[in-house]
């Protein structure tokens, strides 16, 4: 009678984990980028450690303020490279490659049943392949660095099940922002979430990817979708290691359950400044905008850029509109799909693959007073720019949006 | 760290999130002081100017929510602040003011702005007008790396001891 976490937990720490219990897991990828890296280092130095645990288990991607963007920025990249190198880690992608969260899966770290663990608070991402990913703060991960162990609490879970098929114009972010607008941005704190249902069933690892990264943002620890033969098509010739998948028995206890009915969803939209603030875009108030941005670990993938692609084509976009591949794959793919070439004539700018403005450090934050419809998981207030507004959506409602100036619905475009 | 921490109070509703707590454009440095200079200035540029050694704040709901920013944590600590007490806490800034060595507590109190607010880290309680509120105490092994002075201090007297 165990959820799928609970198994994990008891495969990772060799003891019958049940939630809330308290256990030292054995972690088998870690993560941190060029943001978090900095003070992970910092404190794997500072505990007197010389060596990491396993060189081969650590994936280090440069994605948050890359290329630098300012000579602090390329000081403590300089720094980082550095200690990589001397500590051998293989899995070391520069600037450009693209975000953590693509990364990860691209290269086949994010596999069912491990536990990977990320200084990021989107490594709930991996969990679309039916991993543990779950995301900590830089000293956990020095501990990480330094002993491959790390203490959890092992969660309750939260159990969403999603039926029905998509109409026209709606996508995996819409259904996320809707479960998050229903479920709070509280809602799943310290707990896991697994996601059920045909409408997960028929989705692309692409849109499960979108489903998993927001788990975070109702403050779940981790969003987890069971395996299937989508995630192991997907993990064909690229998996960084054997796996073994995990599900939940059928009597797993669950503390909630959450259903859905994806017939009856709309685009939705969720305004200033809270992600729980989640409304159908038929009922939204009109807004002006200044900016569109359409990437991020949520929605940077080749799916998202075609969507947008496919409404951008031949037409010209009112407002800035900025478009960041999750990873130079995507972007190789979108060139050859002449996707690039598409966005590229109806006025977008194209950013090389990262976080982009996401967390406003560079590349597009936006001024006071001004107005962003993003496709990225946060619109905290200031989060991309102080005095800044963020409207959340998917990629289809951005480039619409981007259209017109005004929150658009895609489905009248 | 004392078991028994004593401060003035300010109040914070839900939902504080690590992008208000330390904006993201200031994260790229080791400088403490930096991350301490613009602690809050999300909700309120002038906190950082206002606040005193040993101040402590008291929060509603998911104090903390968001992102995996250590420097969050690290804000608060180097601005002075000695305890967080809140209802809830984002489980990731849960865990870094652990590792930085900042106490926090799991309670909710009837408390206003510029009360005497009294934590006993060990009983799990929270003081304030003479009123005691039972909180969530943290488990012994948490007030360990807490007592250490966080994560890196304690993982050294680990070493130490072996």
């Amino acid at each position: 009678m165990s959820t799928i976490s609970e198994k994990i937990f008891s495969r990772a720490s060799g003891k019958n984990a049940k939630a809330n219990d308290f256990v030292i897991a054995d972690v088998d990828f870690a993560m941190a980028h060029d943001g978090t890296s900095v003070l992970a280092v910092k404190s794997f130095k500072e505990m007197g450690e010389e060596k990491v645990w396993n060189p081969d288990k650590i994936v280090i991607p440069f994605d948050h303020l890359t290329p630098a963007n300012t000579d602090t920025t390329a000081a403590l990249h300089h720094e980082i490279r550095e200690w990589i190198k001397e500590q051998k880690i293989s899995n070391f992608y520069d600037v450009g490659e693209g975000i953590c969260h693509q990364l990860l899966p691209e290269n086949g770290f994010a596999l069912p049943g491990k536990l990977v663990v990320g200084a990021d608070s989107h490594s709930c991402t991996y969990g679309a392949f039916g991993a543990f990913g779950t995301g900590v703060g830089a000293t956990d991960m020095s501990e990480i660095f330094a002993s491959g162990k790390l203490w959890f609490k092992v969660p309750e879970s939260i159990k969403i099940t999603a039926d029905g098929n998509f109409n026209d114009g709606v996508y995996a972010k819409d259904l996320i922002l809707k479960i998050i607008g229903t479920v709070g941005v509280a809602g799943a704190t310290y707990k896991a979430t697994e996601f059920y249902g045909t409408a997960i069933d028929s989705m692309s690892m692409s849109g499960r990817m979108t489903l998993s990264n927001m788990a975070i943002e109702m403050g779940g620890k981790a969003g987890i979708v069971p395996p299937d033969k989508t995630t192991f098509d997907f993990l064909k010739g690229i998996a960084a290691e054997e796996y073994e998948p995990v599900y939940a028995d059928e009597d797993a206890i669950y503390s909630s359950e959450y259903t859905f009915d994806v017939n009856e969803l709309e685009p939705q939209i969720a305004s200033p400044h809270q992600v729980d603030n989640v409304s159908d875009i038929s009922d939204i108030k009109p807004a002006k905008l200044d900016q569109a941005f359409i990437g991020t670990c949520t929605n940077g993938r080749l799916e998202d850029l075609e969507v947008a692609a496919s409404i951008l084509k031949g037409e010209k976009v009112a407002i800035r509109t900025l478009i960041v591949p999750a990873s130079r794959n995507v972007l190789i793919e979108a060139v050859r799909k002449g996707i690039v070439e598409t966005l590229l004539e109806a006025g977008a700018v194209i950013g090389s693959p990262g976080c982009g403005p996401c967390l406003g450090g560079h590349m597009g934050v936006i001024g006071k007073g001004e107005t962003c419809i993003s496709t990225a998981n946060r619109n905290f207030k200031g989060r991309m720019g102080v005095g800044g507004f963020i409207y959340l959506a998917s990629p289809a409602t951005a480039a619409a949006s981007a259209l017109t100036g005004e929150i658009t619905d895609p489905r009248e475009i | 760290m004392d078991n028994i921490i004593k401060g003035k109070a300010w109040i914070f509703g839900n939902d504080i999130d690590t992008d208000v707590i330390i904006p993201g454009k200031y994260l790229r440095t080791k400088d403490m002081q930096v991350f301490a200079d613009h602690a809050m200035e999300g909700i309120d540029p002038e906190f950082s100017k206002k606040v005193e050694k040993g101040d402590i704040i008291v929060a509603a709901d998911n104090f903390g929510c968001g992102s995996s920013r250590e420097q969050a944590a690290l804000a608060l600590k180097y601005a002075g602040l000695s305890c967080i007490v809140a209802k809830s806490f984002g489980r990731i800034f849960f865990r870094n003011a652990i590792n930085v060595g900042l106490p926090l507590m799991e309670a909710d109190v009837e408390c206003n702005e510029g009360d005497e607010v009294e934590i006993d880290l060990h009983e799990g309680t929270v003081t304030v007008n003479g009123k005691e509120f039972q909180g969530n105490k943290l488990p012994d092994f948490l007030l360990e790396i807490l007592t250490d002075g966080g994560l890196v201090a304690h993982r050294k007297a680990q070493k130490n001891k072996q």
